[in-house]
């Protein structure tokens, strides 16, 4: 798994990259209320915004941590936003990327690395 | 940047393990770690200790009787101050010369003085506004030396009788002054929750052991600001430069309630307070945009500066207020629109990230209220 400076994870799951937020974000954010996801389809740019999370507190951006294909959104989120605390790095993740080289994930922290930024 | 304020109790949040963000220049608790839903929710179900010691309190003791300070204080506010009896407090609202809410605020009939309690990011503006205005009549007394603590919740009477049984037989909107360990407390009925509760303001001396004793009696919990805009939301309460301001007038601001008989035309002292044209011409001919409450018919909370429009694109006013309410478990808002759209069940649209979703109108408070009348 590797890890963003936007809190995001990246892990490859076959030829697709799989993407959701860290646990540090998901208690950062507090309970969140709203997931809205991007169509399945999509094409993305690295940093564009493709998902919106609100929690009671405040709304934040999703962004796409590469260029890709969206080519599937975890639906369950719609229905049960609360998954993004019980769970972020796992049944709480929010799409599948479909990329060109799987090797652009290298290019991010580590769990160790990720665990220095956030301190 | 200026430095953040703290509040007497700042250790003993952060000993709670409060995440302290800052707040009207305090350094304030959003939260516990129980989290904002839990804690909204933890209100609406027992009882609630909030610290808004960031708020003003100030004594006005007359110079001469109480009725020439009750007739100034009329100068200021559009409110029957004089009709207020002892023992009892009402909600204030100081208006501009052009009929904006300079400040909302709570007062306190105590015979022999007024006490009331403002704004915090509002609150060196009201002093010298009262300084300006009451210096002849009215020895102005800031209580810089007291914190202020809010019990909330259906658990709040038994909880505070506890540790002063006095409280047993206020009901809202009372106010008394009772001698305790703590020091002398001076205790009102009323809250901003929607719930039964009280706020105890308390000498700074003895507001941690009074926080301390409060939070071991059964249900009580400590919550931060985070949940108390959750919960003032849902019932239906305004917060100062969001949903009112300068530009709002009380009219516009369906807080028409606060505005008794006695200051209305035909009134006993009708009249007689800044923005007198605008407010009273507003009373008779209605206000040409209105304060709502809103229900997004998704799930997608709407906030504070999401625009709102009619069905045929006609755009109508903002969102002042707006998230997700815990007790109503779904997204709630409050906002102006022309007031030919202001009536409750009416359909409007409102745009989030470029997408013009359906809200409608709706009646306020949004969770229902239980005080004890």
């Amino acid at each position: 798994m590797k890890f963003t400076k936007e809190h995001e994870w990246l892990r490859v799951e076959g030829d697709l990259i799989v993407v959701g937020i860290t646990e540090h974000a998901a208690e950062a954010l507090g309970d969140v209320v709203f997931v809205e996801l991007p169509e399945a389809g999509t094409q993305v740019a690295a940093g564009d915004e493709v998902s919106v999370i609100e929690s009671v507190k405040a709304a934040s951006d999703i962004l796409a941590p590469v260029e890709g294909e969206i080519v599937a959104v975890n639906e369950a989120l719609s229905d049960n936003p609360g998954l993004v605390n019980e769970d972020p790095l796992g049944a709480a993740w929010f799409f599948r990327l479909k990329v060109d080289d799987l090797t652009v994930v290298d290019q991010f922290m580590d769990e160790d690395e990720y665990k220095d930024f956030i301190g | 940047m200026t430095d953040l304020l703290r509040l007497p109790l700042h250790e003993f949040h952060q000993e709670l393990g409060g995440k302290m963000v800052p707040f009207a220049g305090y350094e304030m608790p959003v939260q516990y770690p129980a989290g904002v839903m839990a804690e909204h929710l933890h209100v609406r179900a027992a009882a609630g200790l909030f610290d808004v010691s960031h708020m003003g309190q100030v004594v006005l003791r007359p110079k001469g009787s109480m009725e020439e300070l009750g007739l100034a204080l009329e100068r200021l506010m559009p409110v029957d101050v004089l009709g207020l009896a002892e023992g009892r407090q009402r909600y204030g609202l100081f208006t501009s010369e052009t009929g904006g809410i300079l400040d909302d605020l709570m007062f306190a009939n105590r015979g022999s003085d007024y006490l009331l309690v403002v704004n915090a990011a509002r609150k060196a503006h009201d002093f010298a506004h009262l300084g300006a205005h009451l210096g002849d009549v009215a020895e102005i007394d800031i209580q810089t030396g007291r914190a202020l603590l809010a019990l909330q919740g259906p658990q709040a009477g038994a909880a505070l009788a506890v540790l002063v049984p006095d409280v047993t037989a206020m009901r809202f909107m009372d106010v008394a002054s009772v001698d305790t360990v703590f020091g002398q407390v001076w205790i009102s009925r009323s809250g901003y929750t929607g719930e039964d509760g009280f706020e105890i303001s308390v000498p700074v001396g003895g507001a941690q052991d009074l926080a301390r004793a409060l939070l071991v009696l059964e249900g009580v919990a400590p919550i931060g600001l985070g949940a108390r805009d959750s919960l003032r939301l849902e019932a239906g309460l305004c917060l100062y430069g969001h949903d009112i301001d300068e530009t709002t007038s009380p009219v516009e601001a369906d807080l028409t309630w606060a505005i008794q008989k006695a200051r209305r035309a035909g009134g006993a002292r009708a009249g007689g307070f800044p923005g007198e044209a605008r407010i009273l011409a507003e009373l008779a001919d209605g206000p040409s945009r209105k304060r709502v409450g809103l229900r997004p018919e998704g799930r997608a909370p709407m906030r504070e500066g999401v625009a709102l429009f009619a069905t045929d694109g006609t755009p109508l006013g903002a969102i002042t207020s707006g998230g997700f309410g815990p007790s109503v478990q779904a997204p709630i808002a409050m906002g102006y629109v022309a007031n030919a759209f202001a009536t409750d069940g009416t359909a409007l649209e409102a745009e989030l990230r470029g997408k013009k979703l359906p809200v409608v109108v709706a009646a306020t408070p949004f969770h229902p209220t239980r005080y004890k009348r």
